[in-house]
């Protein structure tokens, strides 16, 4: 333990260099953040006609703005880094290095946000300060628990991934599997709609998924549409999904690690 | 020309008898597609629940545009996006120099290099929503919307494939290309509604700089006989620009590409 809090900082400035050396795919990466952006357009346009529930023009505004800075936070590309990796062999070389690849990855991953949400970060964040003013969290006990949904939320959104990343040892194809996700993802988690505006039997199953944690959640604490207690139960099953899915992703990760053939070994 | 067909039907040959090695994936994408085409109308029922029409759609209407959104998809999964991987991989390894050297056009070999049969099962999901689509309205499609309609398949399809192309160039610039087909295909996912959802930025560029209107809301309305004449013969037009561009743009990245070693 001491010995990753101590490579930890050193990690985190290899990542940062990482990140500036890759510009182009920044910059598509930037792009590929704004799709919030399309959702808002896409609800404001259908909401113009009358309100759904609680989602007005203005609500659905605030809405994606939150999102778009959910999901430049917390966002993760572990399972494409794994697949290619496992893919190419070239896991084998950190498998040498005497610190868990995982920890290596959250690293990585970590010390890229500030470079990945250089610019839709600061825009959302400023509409979101004035446009969607009357729609932000006002109760200071809620805006105090704001950072641990977001950390809860990066952690899911990193540990399913390594996970499924994981899973491509044993399979070979976890992209597919991926795929899955990401479809139930875009339903389940309130990106495509606000959960509440789901059919409530589909809204009952979602509180039971991690997606909902991934980003709806974060979203609506965001932007003060949980109360106290139901921000205190969102955190609790984010807590217990974590835990849940750091222990899933050891065991997968073991499971394929006893499988895994390094190429040309 | 009877040449290039030929060459066609030898690749699609060659992908069937792959696809065929794994019949279980056809069982696992026909169920797969039969799931995405339920889970994804979810969004759309949510949109039109307790009101008649958005935007002057109604839900019949718009599941019309959802319908060639599948179809589309379906193209692009089954024949456009396996080849065009392939080309990226191809240009970062430097393997590329094999396929240009044969005594064929680059830009034929590279786009029907690979296809996935199976996803014909996506096209299928497609017509059976445009019957459900047409049982709403309680009304068939002239023949004639129907001709115009093909017309414009035929037109999204050019724009579709352009597009696919000018990222495969972009990775003779930038090598590393998964982001950027993530990229496009995440925005492609917009097209999946009707144009008038959108409004201000987003419409303008969904009409003329990526033209997802093109592709779904334009055929749909042809369908359903309401596209005017003027509107289809821009289309087609913007379809003939579209892929004149990616044709020239395509020729001067291949001019640039010096292979991965050298």
């Amino acid at each position: 333990m001491r010995r990753i809090l101590k490579a930890y900082p050193t990690l985190l400035r290899v990542g940062f260099a990482e990140a500036v050396a890759y510009r182009a795919e920044l910059v598509v990466w930037m792009l590929t953040t704004t799709m919030p952006l399309v959702m808002l357009a896409l609800w404001t346009a259908a909401a113009r006609e009358g309100p759904f529930g609680r989602f007005g023009e203005s609500e659905f505004v605030a809405y994606y703005l939150a999102a778009l800075v959910v999901r430049t936070v917390t966002t993760s590309w572990v399972v494409w880094q794994m697949n290619e990796e496992i893919r190419l062999g070239t896991l084998s070389m950190r498998l040498l290095r005497p610190l868990h690849p995982f920890v290596a990855y959250s690293a990585e991953h970590l010390a890229a946000i500030p470079l990945r949400s250089l610019i839709a970060l600061p825009v959302a964040i400023i509409l979101l300060a004035t446009a969607g003013k009357e729609h932000i969290a006002r109760d200071p006990v809620v805006v105090a628990l704001v950072p641990l949904t977001f950390i809860g939320s990066w952690l899911i959104t990193f540990l399913s991934g390594a996970t499924m990343g994981s899973l491509a040892m044993i399979t070979k194809r976890s992209v597919g599997v991926w795929e899955i996700w990401i479809g139930l993802f875009a339903v389940m988690s309130g990106y495509l709609v606000p959960l509440e505006l789901l059919p409530r039997w589909l809204s009952a199953i979602a509180d039971f998924m991690p997606f909902r944690y991934m980003l709806g959640f974060p979203v609506e604490v965001l932007i003060g549409m949980s109360d106290r207690a139901a921000t205190l139960r969102g955190l609790e099953a984010q807590g217990a999904m974590c835990l849940g899915l750091v222990l899933l992703a050891g065991f997968t990760w073991r499971a394929g690690l006893r499988r895994f053939e390094a190429f040309g070994a | 020309m009877s040449r290039y067909f030929r060459l066609l039907w030898i690749q699609l040959r060659a992908s069937l008898a792959t696809a065929m090695q794994y019949r279980a994936d056809f069982v696992i994408d026909g169920v797969l597609s039969l799931w995405w085409m339920v889970w994804t109308l979810v969004p759309l029922t949510v949109v039109f629940s307790g009101r008649a029409s958005v935007a002057g759609w109604t839900f019949p209407e718009a599941l019309l545009v959802a319908a060639w959104f599948t179809i589309l998809r379906g193209v692009l999964e089954g024949s456009i996006n396996p080849s065009l991987l392939q080309v990226s991989e191809q240009i970062r390894t430097g393997s590329l120099d094999f396929v240009l050297i044969k005594p064929a056009d680059g830009q034929f070999l590279v786009s029907t290099a690979r296809f996935a049969p199976w996803k014909i099962v996506d096209i299928l999901a497609g017509c059976v929503m445009i019957g459900i689509a047409f049982h709403g309205l309680h009304r068939v499609p002239a023949i004639l919307d129907v001709f115009v309609a093909a017309v414009l398949l035929v037109a999204a399809l050019t724009v579709l494939y352009s597009l696919w192309i000018l990222v495969v160039c972009a990775s003779f610039w930038v090598v590393k290309l998964d982001n950027l087909s993530f990229l496009l295909s995440s925005i492609f996912d917009a097209a999946r509604w009707p144009l008038d959802l959108f409004r201000g930025v987003w419409r303008v560029i969904f009409t003329f700089v990526i033209p997802l209107g093109l592709m779904t809301t334009y055929p749909a309305r042809a369908l359903l006989g309401s596209l005017s004449g003027r509107t289809a013969a821009f289309a087609l037009a913007g379809a003939a620009v579209f892929s004149t561009i990616a044709r020239l743009i395509w020729t001067r990245a291949l001019a640039r590409y010096t292979s991965a070693s050298s």
